[in-house]
């Protein structure tokens, strides 16, 4: 029996969502474009889908745009958002994006443009001063996730995107960790570009939507066929697609009863913290999403206490460098400078609606011993010999 | 997840040897610790050693590590290598021992052993009076500033460890895994170490440890650097000619360069009695010099079994 509790990484698939795609899998195989009925049937199925995604985002169909994933999402929206004001070279983003945002800001550096990358302070948030002190007029695009995949710490969208676009830039929203999660209506938004994917809210991989603004001057990434009104190319993932569809409109369903999964959030949370000495939770003091808790354990590292959580058939993950293949740990904890005696031993839990009382019970039930354990064995849990250093206690920097 | 082997997770989930050892003043037992790593960095282990001063023996190890699942298997490895041995049998553990201990480790995961290796030398160091700032690896250019690593350190790992790439490098000691700057002076030093006398010796060496693949000793393949060259075997004149032309060639220009100066006594067998001369005798890191300087040396350019000690003047 397996208690998942990395949600953030990716989800299950709904069986409804499921069972409304597995027709176009077999049965229902026609290409959406052809002139045919048996084609036809299915480019119905596919405008459904979009109806349903733009419900959920408070959007209009036509803004709607299917392509595979977030990425691509992502590196659409920047390039689209470029294209649409060649003239300016500047771009806005935070420290603490996907690499998704980040790497493709890295390459435009490279072609010529500049990058600020706006920090955060200890709980993940952003500093609006700052961010107004860099805009200028030459700023092409402002981008920046809607809640942060680590920590949950949701920006203020609105306010961001009013200074975006006051000095006249794109405002680009990164949202595959919020959307499903807290509501988000775009028609009074000052949001031109929001990314989602499937898999994140119970669709498979490999499907996700790029919301565009009725009126923006978009240019597609992906060049060739007319799919998607010519602004993506490429025979549409039927099947993904009404996957999604069906997803956002259980999304949507489910946003009304949300409280359920924070609830669980909150008691496992809560009780860790109240069980376990010496631990914190990351971003703890700002908003954040209903389903994420990032919780540091002090003097103990992060791979050791999955590994131990594995063997109790818990998934969890860390921000730690030894689960990655970077030396470094997270780049968001590091950026929110916390002490490096929490930094290696962050764990974050992300919960779903299919998360129940039972599994935060079990995970409440073995935390205690794993942190114990792993102290036991930590030199610097009882740090006599005073090797910590005065740096480590404070911020990373 | 990573690929561990059995045992890795066998030494995580229940770790051997964990803590400290408190220091009961025994008569005749010495209790030291070594350290290495920091929070920072995000690994770092504290070796217990409880000395037998009589024999210079390992009684008792322990350990105390911050770090992941595979930095908790190499010092719990280690301190189950480590036990019965003396301390220069101690001192020629290689991080390689304490990998094939574990029945290998990732390659990612190198570093823990390179760690454990570390902590003992560190251990062993402080027992015997030894400063650690005075330590070889930390003199000299320093090349990775993000983890704080001396091009010395990097230059002996890649030796020991017959490092051919960057990744590499990063993998066992971290090098080059933060900013990235130092990237270029790693390469440069693998391609020094692939200067084609170097690689003639690695050669030598391979063909060494293929002829006595057949043993089954947990540390029959102890560090490759050590190995013993390719026969046919020197001759006793032989060995001498070859001891001094080292020295007078290479050890002493470097010694000399620090105002200090070898000369070779006598060769008694493997055995090589060397006097220092100048700083080197007087230097609190003459033990190093020894060691790195000169053992290490000819070990590499003349015989592997080779042990250099120093005799009073």
């Amino acid at each position: 029996m397996v208690i998942y509790l990395d949600n953030n990484a990716t989800t299950c698939i709904d069986p409804d969502v499921l069972a409304a795609m597995m027709p176009y899998l077999s049965d229902f195989y026609g290409n959406p474009s052809s002139m045919h009925s048996f084609g036809g049937q299915v480019g119905v199925a596919v405008q459904d889908a979009r109806r349903q995604v733009a419900q959920l985002l408070g959007a209009e169909d036509t803004e709607i745009i299917f392509n595979s994933c977030g990425s691509e999402g992502n590196n659409t929206a920047i390039h689209a958002a470029l294209a649409a004001q060649p003239d300016k070279r500047h771009i806005v983003t935070t420290a603490v994006e996907h690499p998704a945002i980040l790497n493709v800001c890295k390459h435009l550096e490279k072609k010529g443009y500049t990058v600020t990358y706006l920090s955060v302070n200890e709980q993940g948030e952003l500093d609006l001063m700052e961010l107004e002190a860099a805009m200028t007029g030459g700023t092409a695009l402002v981008s920046t996730m809607y809640a942060n995949n680590e920590t949950g710490v949701i920006f203020p969208v609105e306010q961001v995107g009013a200074i975006a676009k006051y000095y006249g830039a794109t405002f680009h929203v990164d949202a595959v960790q919020a959307v499903g999660k807290v509501p988000i209506d775009l028609k009074s938004s000052t949001i031109d570009l929001l990314t989602l994917s499937g898999h994140k809210l119970h669709a498979p991989k490999g499907i996700g939507a790029l919301y565009v603004r009725r009126g923006f001057r978009f240019r597609p990434f992906l060049l060739g066929g007319h799919q998607e009104r010519g602004r993506r190319a490429g025979t549409q993932n039927v099947p993904g697609i009404v996957a999604l569809g069906k997803a956002a409109e259980l999304a949507q369903q489910y946003l009304q009863s949300v409280d359920t999964e924070e609830d669980h959030r909150n008691t496992l949370e809560n009780q860790l913290l109240a069980t376990i000495p010496d631990c914190a939770v990351n971003g703890g003091g700002a908003p954040r999403l209903p389903n994420t808790t990032n919780i540091g354990f002090k003097y103990i590292e992060g791979e050791a206490i999955l590994y131990m959580l594995n063997r109790e058939g818990i998934c969890a993950s860390s921000g730690s460098a030894c689960t990655s293949g970077s030396l470094d740990p997270s780049h968001v904890l590091m950026s929110m400078g916390l002490p490096y005696t929490i930094l290696h031993g962050s764990i974050r839990f992300s919960l779903s609606r299919f998360t129940t009382a039972a599994d935060i019970q079990q995970v409440l039930a073995v935390m205690p011993d794993i942190v114990n354990r792993l102290r036991d064995m930590s030199p610097f849990s009882n740090d006599q010999a005073g090797w910590l250093q005065e740096r480590d206690l404070v911020r990373a920097g | 997840m990573w690929d561990y082997s059995e045992k890795v997770l066998e030494l995580f989930y229940n770790p051997l040897n964990q803590g400290a050892i408190a220091d009961l003043n025994e008569p005749d037992v010495s209790v030291v610790y070594g350290e290495v790593g920091s929070i920072a960095c995000g690994d770092a282990l504290r070796l217990h050693l409880k000395i037998q001063v009589s024999a210079d023996t390992v009684l008792d190890a322990r350990f105390q590590t911050f770090g992941c699942t595979s930095a908790i298997a190499s010092s719990s490895a280690l301190t189950e290598i480590v036990k019965g041995k003396t301390l220069d049998e101690a001192l020629n553990l290689s991080n390689q021992d304490i990998a094939e201990y574990l029945g290998g480790l990732p390659e990612a995961k190198m570093h823990c052993s390179v760690m454990g290796q570390e902590a003992l030398e560190a251990a062993i160091y402080k027992y015997r009076g030894i400063a650690i700032a005075d330590h070889a690896d930390d003199d000299g250019t320093l090349l990775c500033t993000c983890y704080g690593i001396s091009e010395p350190k990097v230059r002996r790992i890649i030796t020991e460890n017959q490092l051919t790439t960057v990744e590499q490098v990063t993998n066992y000691i971290k090098a080059g895994g933060g900013c990235g700057s130092c990237l270029a002076g790693i390469e440069d030093l693998l391609l020094e170490a692939q200067s084609p006398e170097t690689v003639a010796v690695a050669v030598a060496q391979q063909n060494n440890l293929s002829q006595s693949s057949n043993h089954s000793a947990p540390f029959a393949t102890a560090n490759p650097s050590t190995s013993t060259l390719a026969s046919p075997p020197l001759t006793t004149i032989e060995k001498i000619m070859q001891i001094q032309q080292v020295i007078d060639d290479e050890v002493r220009p470097v010694l000399m360069a620090d105002g200090g100066d070898v000369t070779l006594y006598d060769v008694q067998g493997d055995r090589v009695l060397v006097k220092l001369q100048g700083a080197c005798g007087s230097c609190s890191s003459s033990t190093d010099t020894l060691k790195y300087a000169i053992e290490a040396q000819l070990q590499r350019r003349v015989l592997s079994t080779l042990v250099v000690e120093a005799i009073a003047h």
